[in-house]
Order: C-alpha cells, then structure tokens, then sequence
C-alpha cells in the first residue's frame, strides 16, 4: 500500500487545483459563444446561434479567415521543407559550425516578437511587401521555420544514419536515399514540426499587427483591434472556432504520431 | 597538385550542407539579421548624423526607465509564479502512473495549443468588474463592492503565468524524468528525511529543468505584447508597448531602435548567464 503522507495530499491538491486554473479559461469561452444575452454573461440566460451568425454573416470576418488560411498553411509548408533541409545540414556539418548556425537560425524564437515585428515593418516599408500576402507568408516562414528545425534534429539524432549509408552504398544517389529510408523513419517529427509551425502562423498576432493591412488583414489582427475596441460574443464564437481547429489539427497529428 | 579524395569528400560534403541550409540562412538574414543591424544603426544615428541622444534618454526620459523596470518586475514575478505552481504540477506528472501523467500533460499542453488571443480574451471575461469571478464572490457573499482584476498589473500577471506554464512544466518533467527513482531510494535507505532527500538530492539534479523553464519564461515576458495591451489597461506599461507607441503614434524611429537593443542586449546576456550552467540547445529543447 502506498502510503499518504499530509505532504503528498497537499501536493496533489495543489496540483488538481492548477490543473482547473489551466482549464477554465479555455472551458468557459465555448458556452458564452452560445449565449443570447446582448452581453457576455455567465451562466448566459438562454442558447442561441446569433453570434456564429454574425461571425459568418460578416465579410470581413470571412476576408480575414481566407487570408489567415491561406497564409498559414503555405508558410507552414515552406518553413518545413526549408526547416527539414536546415536541420538535415545542420545534422552532417562540423560540431562547431553547426553549433553557431543553430542559434542563428533559432534566433527568431530567442528575439523579443516586438523587435522582430519592427524590424521586419521596416524591411517591408523598403521592399513594397508591406500589407501584401507574399510578405505575410514570407515573415511567418521565418518564425514558423525554428519549430521545424528543433523538432526534425531531435528525430534526425534518434535515426541511425548507418542506414543511409547502407542505402548508398547499394547504388542510391544521396536525394533518392534520403527520401527513401530517411524520411519515412523521421517522418514524425517533420509532421509535428509542420504542425507546430501551422498552429504559429494561424495565431501569430504581432507581426501581424504592424505589417499586415487593407485587404490584407489577418484574423488575428481584427480580432487585436475588436477586442481592443469593444468585447463582444462574436468574438466568443471565433474563439470557440479557432480552439476547435487547433484541437482537431492536433488530434490528426497524435492519430499520425500512432500510427507508426 | 591534386587533393586525396577524402579531401574532396570532405569538400563536397560542406558544400553539400552549405546548400541544404542556404535557404532557412537566406530567410533569416532578411527578415531578422538585417533589421537588427538597421535598428542598431537607426538608434545612433539623426538628421545630423552620429548621436548617442537616443541612448540618452533612458537617463532623462522617466517613461523608458519605468517602462524597463516595470517589465522585469513583472517577468521577475511571472516566473517565480511559473517555478511556483510548474514544480508541482511536473514533480507529480514524474511520478504517477502513465494514465495520470497523459491528464496532467495534456492539461498543460492543451492551453498551449489554444490561441494567445483567446486566452486573453476569456481571462478578460473572467476578471472584468461584471466579470465571472467578481459575480462569484459576490453572490458567495464574500465581497461586496467587485474587486479590479484586469487593466491592471495583477490582470497581466495571471493570463501571461497561465500563458507560459507551459513554458516551464516542461523542461521541468524532462529534467525530473531523468532523475533515476534509485537515487531518491538511496538518499533515504541511507537516512535521510524525505525532506533532507529531496534538498539534497532530487531538487539539485532538477536545476537543469529550472534553468530552462525560468530563462525562457523570463524572457518571454520581457517581448510580452498582446497580453499587457489588451489586460493592463494601460496600467502594465511594458518595454514592448513602448516600442510600438514610438511607431505607431510618434513615428520616432529612433527611439524605438534605441529601446529596442537595449531590450536585445538584455535578452542575449540572460541566454548568455544561463549558458554558463547548461548549453543553449538545452534550453531551447533541441536535446
């Protein structure tokens, strides 16, 4: 029998309790999106669509979740296949180099998103790619890219590269074995890197706010300015829509990580 | 002369790697090593050429001096919290069965995976004065007037602690999942008082983990934006919404390169400190 000491009740006490402080936020926001109060109350009075029908009655709302859409999933797909080479370079250079390569190429994790964000606003203001749809992809590769790298080198140090080697040596040019016997086997982390890097791009928010703009318009820069504005229950139903999307995207990805 | 074909191996191996990482390289210099050098040399420099007067304002512009120390009081104070309620949460997550550490990792895991915007959103709702907690306690009779939880310092703090945890649960739970059962077992086998054991034993091999979640944390707070614009109402100025007020009012471009490579500048010597007690790609969990 285990015993219960008062220090182990405590202790799980205390953890219980942090784990509903870690829940409620995201359990109560799918209610309220149902309310029909005119306000955000809780328990709300009564159920109703209303705010989903003025979430997907309003074209701007609609403008903005295409243009999230879109950027998200093409700068996920580039930040992997830049990402996965990276890390595979990364993964054969020289001790050294590839130490010093590898905090440059995380730097945008290590850099305050402020000063990025800034930063890349003034390279855009210099190159036109201001308020455009290539600039907003381009800027969510680079700070999607570090996610891929990380997670493809942990898959790349547990993958034993003497099965490359065999398969060049049996007459595969290095591009054929590669895609042939390495990808397959580290082909859990290149997914959970593309899906690290989709979840960022979908809510990055401060980049986004000072580059994105006119037609241009993230979902998450409205939904900066509408909150700032004014907190409605549009808001909830968006937020209710966004957490089912990650969810679902993240239990495609658990099914992939399973399947193996 | 020609060279041994190791060498030319060799060779073509580095340039081989040189390729694969040109792109990512590529897009890094643009859109991050540039701009940093541009801000560097935007914050010496005006109409007149070389100035350090941009710099000079944090000894006599009260706001930037404010701004700063506010957003390490506040960073300071998240992380503590983080360390507080994370080495629990990881500490039990180590040691249950593997059904119980699924639950608790996948409670930490799923705010994760929810939208910053979101979270901020539902803490606002949470914490406003007819918000859900302040009707709770009203009605449970134990305040009366609703107290000011949010567009002030505390509003900031809760949502950015519960925006981080994550951050710092875990690093914790790998660094306390290679602390072998054995030793613990030793520690008392030869004596020690379960509390003796753990200060002695179990909580210095943890410091890995600690050093990890308490750098990024800390640091994550220092560039926070989203949070303190939309919670502090104002009250929780941060270095990041001073960089943006100098653009996005003042247009004064100066001023915001200047602040921001003193924020860099912080930033890269608290990755630098913590590097001296475990190597940055541990930090990063790259191993």
């Amino acid at each position: 029998m285990r015993n219960l000491s008062s220090t182990r009740i405590a202790l799980y006490a205390f953890t219980a309790i942090a784990m509903i402080w870690l829940m409620v936020p995201i359990l109560i926001i799918a209610p309220m999106s149902f309310s029909s109060a005119r306000f955000l109350q809780f328990p709300p009075p009564g159920w109703s669509l209303r705010w989903y029908q003025s979430l997907l009655g309003d074209p701007a709302w609609i403008a903005a979740g295409r243009v999230s859409l879109i950027v998200s999933v093409s700068s996920a797909l580039i930040a992997t296949v830049l990402g996965t080479a990276a890390a595979y370079g990364l993964n054969m250079a020289r001790a050294r180099l590839a130490g010093a390569l590898q905090v440059l190429l995380l730097l945008p994790l290590v850099v305050p998103i402020v000063i990025t964000a800034v930063g890349i606003f003034l390279i855009y203001a210099n190159i036109g790619l201001l308020a455009t749809l290539p600039g907003l992809i381009l800027a969510n590769v680079m700070l999607g890219m570090p996610y891929v790298i990380t997670s493809v080198l942990v898959g790349l140090r547990k993958f034993d590269p003497a099965q490359e080697m065999v398969a060049r040596s049996l007459g595969m040019n290095r591009p054929r074995a590669f895609f042939a016997v390495t990808l397959p086997q580290i082909r859990p982390s290149v997914v959970s890197g593309l899906v690290f890097a989709f979840i960022s791009a979908l809510d990055e928010t401060v980049v986004a706010i000072f580059i994105a703009g006119g037609e241009n318009q993230t979902l998450t820069k409205k939904m900066f300015t509408a909150l700032r504005d004014e907190i409605d229950p549009t808001i909830a139903a968006l937020s209710t829509l966004l957490t089912a999307a990650s969810f679902l995207v993240l239990a495609i990805m658990s099914l992939n990580l399973r399947k193996r | 002369m020609s060279d041994s074909p190791e060498v030319l191996h060799e060779r073509r191996e580095q340039r081989l790697v040189l390729a694969l990482l040109a792109p990512a390289l590529a897009v890094v210099a643009l859109l991050m090593i540039a701009p940093l050098l541009w801000l560097a040399w935007q914050s010496i420099r005006d109409a007149d050429g070389f100035t350090l007067a941009h710099y000079g304002r944090f000894l006599t512009d009260g706001i930037y001096l404010t701004a700063f120390l506010q957003t390490f009081r506040i960073a300071f104070i998240v992380t503590a919290a983080a360390l507080l309620i994370g080495y629990p949460i990881a500490y039990v997550a180590a040691h249950a069965t593997r059904g119980w550490q699924m639950l608790i990792l996948a409670t930490v895991l799923l705010p994760f995976w929810t939208s910053v915007l979101v979270r901020a959103y539902a803490w606002l709702i949470l914490l406003q004065r007819r918000g859900i907690v302040n009707s709770m306690l009203i009605k449970a009779g134990i305040i009366e007037q609703p107290l000011a939880l949010v567009n002030n310092e505390f509003g900031t703090i809760m949502a950015t602690i519960h925006i981080l945890l994550p951050f710092m649960v875990l690093p914790l739970f790998a660094a306390m999942q290679k602390i072998p059962p054995e030793l613990k077992m030793a520690g008392s086998s030869l004596g020690g008082q379960p509390g003796f054991v753990f200060r002695h034993v179990y909580l210095p091999l943890s410091v890995p983990g600690i050093v990890a979640g308490s750098v990024l944390v800390f640091v994550l707070t220092l560039g926070f934006y989203i949070t303190p614009e939309l919670l502090g109402g104002g009250r929780a100025f941060m270095v990041s919404m001073l960089v943006a007020r100098n653009i996005e009012i003042y247009h004064e471009w100066g001023a915001a390169s200047s602040i921001s490579i003193v924020l860099l500048v912080c930033v890269f010597l608290i990755f630098k400190l913590a590097s001296r007690l475990i190597p940055f790609d541990r930090i990063m969990g790259v191993r």
